[in-house]
């Protein structure tokens, strides 16, 4: 084997490579070859690293160091000051966040990294790497040191709670497996990560599959499984791929199979891909869809524990569930604890998106407030704006406003504040946001999701999509707060699925937090954020407008005119609100009013 | 030119092929119809009815199932789809005034397929790239920070 004294590793996942990924390994080879460094640095291709927003993205090791938005002309540079010199550049350094372990980061740290350790560190496509950062020590420790039960009763102990979002105790769900009757049982991983602007599952499954791979094994021996399911979603072929990849490696190395490490325990894997629907990660349409039908829910209960897939005690988790295993074995149950809160223990991954500085996927302490995560993590709100609020929890979760910022983020205490934790996705919205809109747009979402199994759900969220729409075109009317407050309860109590029961959620936050709004569109038909197209107007202002001609040729139905150094006017009644005048203008002449 | 529908031979070989490969079980229906719908662009009846023979499955579940999921397509489809993100990331960031231009330039609604057969617009839910959004995909390319303006260039890469 050649030894480096340096590794480079690329971020080569889909928005890395937009940002011209393959360019910059291109031209690192290059330069390295050209500066004679090629046997002394090694070039790698990784997946996610975690500077998406600011990609491309590199790591080098050993030192460490996070590099964004390297071009290839900037290459040359680098490489020299780097790889020649020694010397960091600190111009590509990412800004804030860095990636540390988190046995050794200061108590300033706002981010720990457990279930995210390896993502950017290791190459997914390679057991070998995974083995190397103590990958399967757990499994070992489990197979030769443990019984199921103290495998189980660890998992209790640490105190872990199911990140698919509803907080269920782990190792509770573990035990009613084990203990239901029934000689076949299966272990099932919810990879069906569909919350719009949810990415962090994806991000594990690229970039650490093994971690999930090894914490189903742990499970299946714990409940007495021998054979599993990883259900992942259509949208993620990467993700596909990839695992099959790391299951196949597995299997080389007998860490799949019959007969595991010489155990006597035999466990197999496999993955089944969605097709696109969204209810799906709901576990029991979830369940219907590994059986190759239409993945509609069923009533629980049953619970899958008891009565699962082919009516056989199932265990079904999430992802970032399975993720967390290993390190609970290894490390030990009070170490996972000791992060969190009293109830809510260890580290939640986010995905954050919206209108912030730095989007992206971040992992921190449960209890970190809501202020730390987007202005210490996620850098402040883009363009110096105010903070709106923030959706928390994907379109079955809610907008929490500024009120809420100091909020310790668990299961509790959302829930308190009208939200969910949800997956972990974070939508950060700005000033400019009008929250009738965003409701709308959730509600638009789930109505098109809904399966069409229950009355309430189906029905119910077509009806409030229909009131909120005639709200946004200025059409609403006396009693329609009303009557939306009233088709929420009915869907949220009526509805047979975690979909149906929470898709009011995103109107009722709304209605409880910005109110004043809903008034205004429907008695003042006014939209305070100037959003809603029926209710603005664009205008040019005669002292700014210098006759460019820019808008009137960039317009796509022919709404400005004016002469060349004239002031162009906007008819009103043609224009059709597609903004493109306002983003053309060079000199800030068109204004909403 | 029409949309084009695809010849009983290649619609049998796309069969064999999907059924060849996961095995002729009630269980490994969405990878067959996936894998029929990948190779032909839509699951024709036609391949309907043989997969419907050959699993011993009534064809009214088997419609159950390819209309239940987005990605299936009973109908046939353009020479290039354009899948435009609607997730609320793509959305707060400016999607609606790309969807917009999209469905302007094209002259299509979501769902429709152009005259000529070029075109197919829909939406997809999220893909996970919310960072560079709005995102729209055109067949397996990804484009992410799209806005209005550059929709027409970007189309006009597709012939």
């Amino acid at each position: 084997m050649k030894y480096y004294r340096s590794h480079v590793l690329v971020c080569v996942d889909p928005e890395c490579l937009q940002k011209g990924a393959h360019e910059l390994v291109d031209a690192l080879q290059d330069e390295l070859v050209a500066t004679g460094l090629i046997d002394e640095v090694q070039v790698l291709e990784t997946s996610r690293i975690g500077g998406c927003s600011l990609g491309p993205e590199m790591m080098v090791y050993p030192e460490g160091v996070h590099y964004v938005g390297v071009t290839p002309d900037d290459v040359p540079y680098l490489v020299e000051e780097h790889f020649l010199k020694g010397r960091v550049v600190n111009k590509f350094q990412m800004p804030t966040t860095k990636i540390v372990d988190e046995e050794l980061g200061a108590p300033t740290q706002k981010e720990v990294r457990i279930v995210l350790r390896n993502c950017g560190k290791i190459d997914p496509e390679n057991i070998e790497d995974y083995i190397a950062e103590d990958g399967y020590q757990a499994l070992a420790k489990v197979l030769t040191e443990m019984t199921p039960e103290e495998v189980i009763d660890t998992v209790l102990k640490s105190g872990l709670r199911g990140r698919g979002g509803a907080g269920f105790p782990t190792g509770k769900k573990w035990q009613f497996t084990r203990q239901a009757p029934g000689e076949i049982k299966y272990v099932v991983c919810n990879a069906d990560e569909g919350d719009p602007g949810a990415f962090m599952n994806r991000r594990v499954l690229e970039g650490d599959p093994h971690s999930v791979i090894e914490g189903m094994i742990i499970a299946a021996y714990a409940i007495g499984a021998h054979q599993g399911y990883i259900y992942c979603r259509a949208e993620y072929p990467v993700a596909v791929s990839t695992l099959n990849i790391a299951i196949q490696q597995a299997r080389n190395l007998g860490l799949l199979g019959k007969d595991i490490l010489g155990s006597g325990f035999d466990f197999d894997l496999e993955v089944r891909m969605g097709a696109g629907a969204f209810v799906c990660g709901e576990e029991t349409a979830l369940i219907a869809s590994i059986e190759g039908r239409r993945g509609e829910p069923r009533p629980r209960p049953p619970f899958p524990a008891v009565q699962g897939l082919w009516n056989k005690p199932t265990n079904v988790n999430n992802v970032e569930t399975y993720a967390n295993i290993p390190q609970i074995i290894l490390k030990g149950p009070e170490w996972y604890a000791s992060y969190g809160t009293e109830k809510s223990k260890g580290t939640k991954t986010f995905a954050l998106a919206g209108d912030l500085n730095h989007t992206g996927l971040i992992e921190v302490p449960l209890g970190i407030s809501l202020r730390e995560i987007i202005y210490d993590v996620g850098g402040g709100i883009k363009d110096g704006k105010a903070f709106k609020a923030v959706q928390i929890g994907g379109p079955m979760g809610g907008c929490v406003p500024a009120e809420y910022l100091d909020l310790p983020l668990d299961y509790e205490s959302l829930a308190q504040a009208g939200t969910i934790m949800g997956s972990g996705g974070m939508i950060v919205l700005d000033e400019d946001t009008c929250m009738v809109d965003v409701a709308r747009y959730f509600m638009d979402f789930t109505q098109d999701e809904s399966c069409g199994k229950c009355t309430p759900c189906r029905v119910g969220t077509r009806r409030i999509l229909e009131i909120l729409t005639r709200i946004c075109d200025g059409k609403g009317q006396d009693g329609d707060i009303e009557l939306l407050e009233n088709l929420c309860q009915e869907i949220r109590t009526n509805s047979l699925c975690g979909l149906g029961q929470g898709a009011p959620n995103p109107v009722v936050s709304t209605l409880r937090y910005f109110r004043d709004e809903y008034e205004a569109h429907i008695y003042e038909k006014r939209c305070p954020a100037k959003v809603c197209r029926a209710l603005i107007r664009y205008e040019i202002l005669p002292d700014a407008c210098t006759g460019c001609t820019v808008c009137a040729r960039n317009c796509p139905v022919n709404a400005i005119s004016g002469e060349r150094r004239q002031t162009h006017v906007i008819d009103p009644d043609t224009c059709i609100r597609c903004g493109i005048c306002m983003q053309v203008c060079n000199f800030n002449a068109v204004v909403i009013e | 030119m029409s949309v084009e529908t695809k010849s009983s031979e290649k619609i049998l070989e796309a069969v064999n092929a999907a059924i060849e490969k996961y095995g002729a079980k009630q269980e490994e229906l969405i990878p067959i119809l996936n894998e029929v719908n990948r190779r032909l662009g839509y699951i024709p009846t036609e391949a309907m009815e043989q997969i419907s023979r050959r699993l011993k499955e009534p064809k009214s579940s088997l419609f159950g199932v390819a209309s239940f999921y987005h990605m299936l397509s009973t109908k046939p489809r353009g020479r290039h789809v354009i899948q435009f993100c609607e997730s609320a990331p793509c959305h707060v960031v400016g999607g609606r005034e790309v969807f917009e231009a999209l469905k302007e330039t094209l002259g299509l609604e979501p769902n429709e397929t152009s005259p000529d057969g070029k075109w197919t617009l829909i939406t997809t839910s999220c893909l996970g790239v919310c960072s560079v959004g709005p995102v729209i995909v055109i067949d397996e390319d990804i484009y992410g920070n799209v806005d209005a303006r550059k929709v027409p260039e970007i189309l006009a890469r597709y012939v």
